[in-house]
Parts: structure tokens; sequence; C-alpha cells
């Protein structure tokens, strides 16, 4: 009895049993009676009833739940983005590509070249209209009378003439010839051939196309005189009030016009700030007022900093309206404490080693700061002022304030140029009724996402290769 | 009083002359208080620290010899709310002085620090970078040439002469320590502070540093911080026992090993606290 007692070690876990099996091998057995070997030694652990592993399965069973939720949150953003993504792409990519009609242009030289000199000014007082009008007139003679001729010529767009011009412009030989050329189509010439007008019973299209006009379409269609082509004026147009020749370039550099001059006032500024309050303020009340100032001025409303700009950089020092100037400044402000609080928290994750190391070795407090904390710091800071520019690129409200939501045809030249900014264009072109502005709402969006991305894909690349460095 | 028992040394196998310093010494502190806001963190302490030879502080955890040593190069003025009180002078110049320059004043005493802090830059340029901000070298073969001179005599030179350009922190610890140790070396200190500069380190990079210790002490005022009793005794030539910020008793290692004269630093050095 007392014999097989000893060899009853509660031995349950495997590793305990590998182990044991090891010290056997290697160390001689205690003499029998040596070990002591009570009741107690004999009870079941405390950590192998059934209580306990019931308690252990409540355990993973929880962590299991944990990590279901986390899956679901996952889940749900990804769902939200993706949609959000599809819906975009779906309603937008078709703005990159417009309809054009193919037409034979008789460029007379009376209507194109008025002056007889074939010289740029000459052409450019060219009655283009007309000769594209001609143009289509001669593709469908049999259209007689004032009312069925200016529905024949609504399949032109107001852009078709520059078509021609351009071509004109670029090669004045043309004049006096005949020449097969696509020009623009109207917006719902557009719009029927994407789908998005929908054929009626009296055989118009989508309300605003009668039954005439889709008879032409369909005879364009079927001699291949009708097609989708590359959009390149969305790319190179500023803003328009017919859906078929807007672009989003005008947008695009006074958004970049607007995001340089708030770059150029705020990262400096921010990260000066940061670091005196960080490493040269002395801590007392005055400075904690100013963080708090700081902080809350982070979360106040943009709109906010907009009428701060209208009343003091517009009314008080008379700048000019519209301008990517005082839009830049009215966003440095917005993004100045975010860009101060993201450079403090960079300045703070300096490890004390790096201070103490270079005090150590009798670097001055400014030496400090430069030679060391900064150049470490840097990529934080990066990373916080790219996100606080891609913040101020999206931001609509305080441009509103300052008149960057102008209709401006042209595209800005300067700082203080009327101009808009991409999101004031969405803005814009969202508020319009048009179906064409629909499409070109969403691909202006998707150029905006695109910005976006880049923007971050590059504070991530800095912060990268700066870590690498250091 | 340690000067009066020659004999005693022998052990030490050091030269007398060392250990019983005939010059004056080169640091004096007297009746140095430390608080930390409202903590009393050194009370009334009073020492002398002499040139060439390794002082070493010893004591429980908390009891001040860190904060001792950081009041030496006043890197304590870097935390918030210290506050220090009393007289320490170095070769004669009252450090708290307020026309002591702080910055000259860590030039002449260099600090070690507990876990090797080297810059996160190229060998090269953590040695480079005191003689430079302190203009100690004209021209840039003078810099090389300091580089090597202090990497040489932190014992590191033969290991990373091929890749002085290499970060730094890509060294091992007990390289980096070197490294710190050599960097500490090259704005010509008169005094190196080291705080527990081995206690992140393996036994075998600890008797690296410990012989570099040895070495060193023939020009520098040397005084580390440690935790361990075996490595005070073995580098030291003079003890001085911190406990809850007073100091309570300082000789020369050897008395306060073999004879402690209070009660407190016998419990500690025979292993009964701390």
């Amino acid at each position: 009895m007392s014999n097989s007692a000893e060899h009853v070690f509660p031995l349950r876990s495997p590793q305990h049993t590998a182990g044991s099996s090891a010290a056997a091998a290697t160390l001689p057995l205690e003499p029998p009676g040596a070990a002591i070997v009570d009741d107690q030694a004999l009870a079941p652990s405390r950590h192998t009833t059934t209580e306990a592993e019931t308690r252990l399965r409540r355990r993973y069973a929880a962590q299991r739940r944990f990590k279901a939720y986390g899956i679901l949150a996952i889940a749900i953003a990804v769902a939200s983005l993706v949609w959000l993504l599809v819906t975009l792409l779906a309603n937008g990519i078709t703005a990159f590509q417009q309809t054009y009609l193919r037409l034979d242009v008789t460029l007379d030289p009376a209507l194109v070249d008025p002056r007889g000199d074939r010289s740029e000014a000459s052409i450019r007082d060219g009655d283009f209209g007309a000769v594209v009008r001609e143009a289509l007139r001669s593709r469908f003679p049999d259209v007689e009378g004032r009312g069925p001729l200016r529905s024949l010529f609504g399949l032109l767009s107001e852009g078709a003439q520059f078509d021609v011009r351009d071509k004109v412009l670029a090669d004045p030989s043309l004049i006096g010839t005949r020449q097969k050329m696509w020009v623009l189509a109207s917006t719902d010439v557009d719009m029927l051939r994407k789908g998005f007008f929908e054929r009626t019973a009296d055989g118009g299209g989508g309300g605003r196309l009668n039954a005439q006009q889709v008879a032409w379409y369909d005879a364009l269609e079927a001699s291949g005189d009708l097609e989708l082509r590359f959009n390149r004026r969305f790319f190179t147009n500023a803003d328009s009030r017919e859906p078929e020749m807007v672009g989003i370039l005008g947008g695009v550099v006074g958004s970049f016009l607007t995001l340089a001059v708030c770059l150029v006032l705020c990262f400096p500024f921010g990260v000066a700030a940061a670091v005196y309050l960080e490493e040269f303020a002395p801590k007392n009340w005055f400075t904690d007022l100013i963080e708090v100032n700081i902080n809350n001025l982070a979360a106040v409303p943009s709109i906010i900093f907009g009428l701060l700009g209208l009343a003091v950089f517009l009314n008080f020092f008379g700048m000019p309206r519209s301008a990517p100037l005082v839009g830049g400044i009215v966003l440095a402000l917005m993004s100045l404490p975010t860009i101060i609080i993201a450079s403090r928290a960079a300045l703070r994750a300096v490890p004390p080693s790096v201070r103490e190391a270079a005090y150590g070795v009798g670097a001055s407090k400014m030496q400090v700061v430069l030679h060391h904390v900064l150049p470490l710091s840097m990529p934080g800071m990066m990373t916080g002022s790219i996100i606080a520019m891609a913040q101020a690129l999206g931001e609509t409200a305080p441009l509103l304030m300052i008149g960057m939501v102008a209709f401006i045809v042209g595209i800005p030249q300067g700082l203080t140029d009327s101009a808009t900014v991409l999101p004031v264009q969405i803005f814009m072109w969202a508020d319009n009724p048009e179906r064409g502005f629909v499409e070109k709402t969403s691909a202006a969006i998707i150029v905006l996402l695109a910005f976006l991305l880049t923007m971050n894909a590059l504070a991530i690349f800095l912060r990268k290769r700066f870590e690498r460095r250091w | 009083m340690e000067n009066k028992i020659p004999s005693l040394q022998a052990p030490f196998s050091t030269p007398a002359s060392v250990v019983v310093p005939n010059e004056p010494p080169s640091i004096v502190a007297r009746n140095v208080n430390v608080w930390y806001g409202e903590k009393h963190a050194i009370k009334d302490v009073s020492i002398d620290i002499y040139r060439r030879q390794v002082t070493a502080f010893i004591g429980p955890s908390g009891c001040g010899k860190s904060t001792f040593l950081r009041v030496l190069n006043r890197l304590n003025d870097i935390i918030e709310g210290c506050r220090v009180t009393g007289k320490i002078t170095l070769d004669g110049d009252d450090i708290y002085d307020p026309r002591i320059d702080v910055v000259q004043l860590r030039a002449r005493v260099g600090m070690v620090f507990q876990k090797p802090n080297p810059f996160p830059k190229s060998i090269y340029e953590n040695i480079a970078y005191g003689p430079r901000i302190h203009g100690l070298t004209r021209t840039k073969k003078e810099l090389d040439q300091l580089v090597e001179r202090s990497l040489r005599r932190a014992a590191l030179w033969d290991e990373v002469k091929d890749r002085l350009n290499e970060a730094g922190t890509a060294l091992s610890g007990g390289q980096q320590q070197r490294l710190c140790i050599a960097r500490a070396i090259a704005v010509s200190p008169d005094v190196i502070l080291m705080d527990e500069p081995c206690s992140a380190l393996d036994p075998i990079a600890t008797a690296k540093i410990e012989e570099l210790m040895d070495e060193l002490r023939r020009e520098y005022t040397i005084i580390i911080v440690t935790h361990s009793m075996q490595q005070a005794a073995r580098v030291s030539q003079r003890t001085a026992f911190f406990h809850l910020g007073d100091l309570v008793e300082v000789g020369s290692t050897e008395q306060i090993f073999t004879r402690p004269q209070d009660k407190r630093t016998q419990d500690y050095i025979t292993g009964r606290f701390g």
C-alpha cells in the first residue's frame, strides 16, 4: 500500500510528465520513504476540478465573443467602405467618357477666318458655331423649319464649336477643306447614350429629348457617328454651366494653391509653437491655459474659422474675396491646433534617454532640441501635418464663408485670383438638378478621394523612410 | 583616516599613491540637500571625491545615490521641481554658482547612463557630436583622430573601425555602453559619472567595462553608482554608502567592506537588508 502510493504522484499536465521522466532518467530515484507523500499531496489540484474546467471554458468563451465583436466591427466598417466606393464608381466612372458626334465639317473660309489672314486672332473671331450647325444640318438635309432645327441643334453641345476651333487653330491649313471631326454632343444625348435616360412611350428620352431627336440619335448611332470617347475636358477645364463641359482642373488648382498657403503657414508655426510649449515654456497656469485653448480650438466647428476669415481678412484687412490666399490662411488657422497637438505628442514620444545623453555631453537646450529631439520627432510631426492637410483638403464650410463658393470658369493663375476648391466644387455640382451633374459629382469625389489616398500614402512613406534613417 | 592603514591596501594591488591622495579633492560637496517637490531625496550630504580614483556609491534602491550623482553635473536641472541646496565645488568652482555655465560644467563632468543610450546616429557621429558642439577640433582630420583615440581608449576601436558609419544602436549592449564611454571621453572631461553602467550587461561585457574603468582612472576622476557590491569592491578605491537619502559612511573601499563603522553599512554589505 505504502509502496504503491509512492508512484501515484498527481502528474497531470504533459510538461509535468515529460519533466519528471527526464528527471528520472538522469537522477537516481529517491530512496523509498524519503519522499513525503501525505494525503494532501494526493488530493486533486484546485485547478483541475470540474468547476475549474467550467471556469476555464467560460474564460475561453468570453475571449471568443470578444474577438467576434471585433471582427463584426471590422466587417461593418469594410462593408460601408465598399458600399461607398461601389456607389461612387457606379455613378462616377461614366463621367470619364463623354459622347461625341462625328460630322463632316466644311471649314468655309468666310466663316472661320473672317479677316482672311489665317492669324490666330482672326480664327478666334471665326463663327465656328455656324460651321458646326451647318455640318449637322447637312447630315440631316430634310429638316426644315424653326422648331425642328432648334431640336436638331439641341443634339450639339455649346462646346462642339470649340472642338472644331481648336483643331483649326492647331492646323490653319485645314481652312477651306472638308473634314470628318468628332464634336461634343449635348448632355441629354450623353445621358441617353450612357443609359441614364429611359426611352419614353412617345419615342422621346428622359423627358428632355423629343421623339424626333431620339430618331436622329438612333440614326447617328447606327452609322457609327456617335460614340463615347475619353473625356479630356474633365481634366483640363474648370467649372461650366453645361455638365458635358465641366472639368475639375479649376478645383484641383484652387485646392493646390490653398493647401500650399496653408502648409507654408501652419507647419512652421505649428512646429515652433509645439517645440516652445513642450521644451522651453515654463509649466505654469498661463501655459496650461494656452494648452487647454489649443485643445479646444481643435474641436471648434470649422465654419467659425470661416466667419473669422470673413470678419478679419476680408472685411478688416480688405483681402480679395474667393482667393486661395485667404482660403489658405483660414485653413491654416483651422489646422494649426491639430498640428500643434500632433507635434507635441511626437516630441513627447522622444525617449528621455536621448535627451539625457545629449545633455550629458554638454549640449545646450537648443542643441538638444535641434540636433536630437526635433529630428527624432519629425516623422510624427510630418504625419500629423499631412493628416491635418488631408482634413483641410476636404474642408468646405469655412471656404463658403470667404466666397470660394463662386461660379468660376477660369483656372486660377495666382494666389489672389478667384478660385474654388475640390470639395466646394463637389458641393456646387451636387446642388445642380441636371442629371449630367450627378455623374460629374461622383467623378469629382473619386478624384478627391484619390488625392486623399495619395496624401496618406505620402504620410506613411515619409514616416517609414525617416524611421529607417534614424 | 584611511591613509593610516596602508597594510590593508595590499590585497587591492593598487598603487598607494592613488588610494591615499595627497592632493586636494577634485569635488567637494558640503551639506547638500535635494528635494523633488516635497520629497527630501538627499539629506545633508558632505563628501570629497579625489582625482584618479574610482569612487563607488552603493546603497539600496531609492537611497539617493543616482540623484546625488546627477547633482554633480546638474543633470537634475532638467527635472521639474528639483531643488538643490548646499555647496559643491569642482576644482574650486562652485558648480551651482549662477555664473557657472551648465553646458561647460557638463563638458567637464561627463556621464555614462544605466541603459546604453547611443544617439540614433552613426558610430562616428556619436563620438564626434560632443567635440563638434564644443568646438574642440578645427579640422576634419583632427576630429577623425579624436574619434579614433576615444574609441581606442574605450577599447572599442578594433571592433568598430571598419563600420564607423553604421548606426550606433546596431551594436551589442556591451559595445553600446563602451560607445557611450567613448562619447564621454571624447569631450575630455575631468570627471566621469557612471550610473550603474553594467546593470544591463552580461558578465563578459561587465568585465570589459570594469577593466576599462581601471584603465581610465589613471586620467579621470570616476564616480560609479552600482548595485553590485562585488563590483564596488572590484573597481573602486573609495566607497560611499547611502541609505534613505543619508550618506551613512564613506571611506576606503577596503575599510567599508571589512570594517564598516555603521551598523546599517554592515547590514547592507552582508546582505541583511537591501
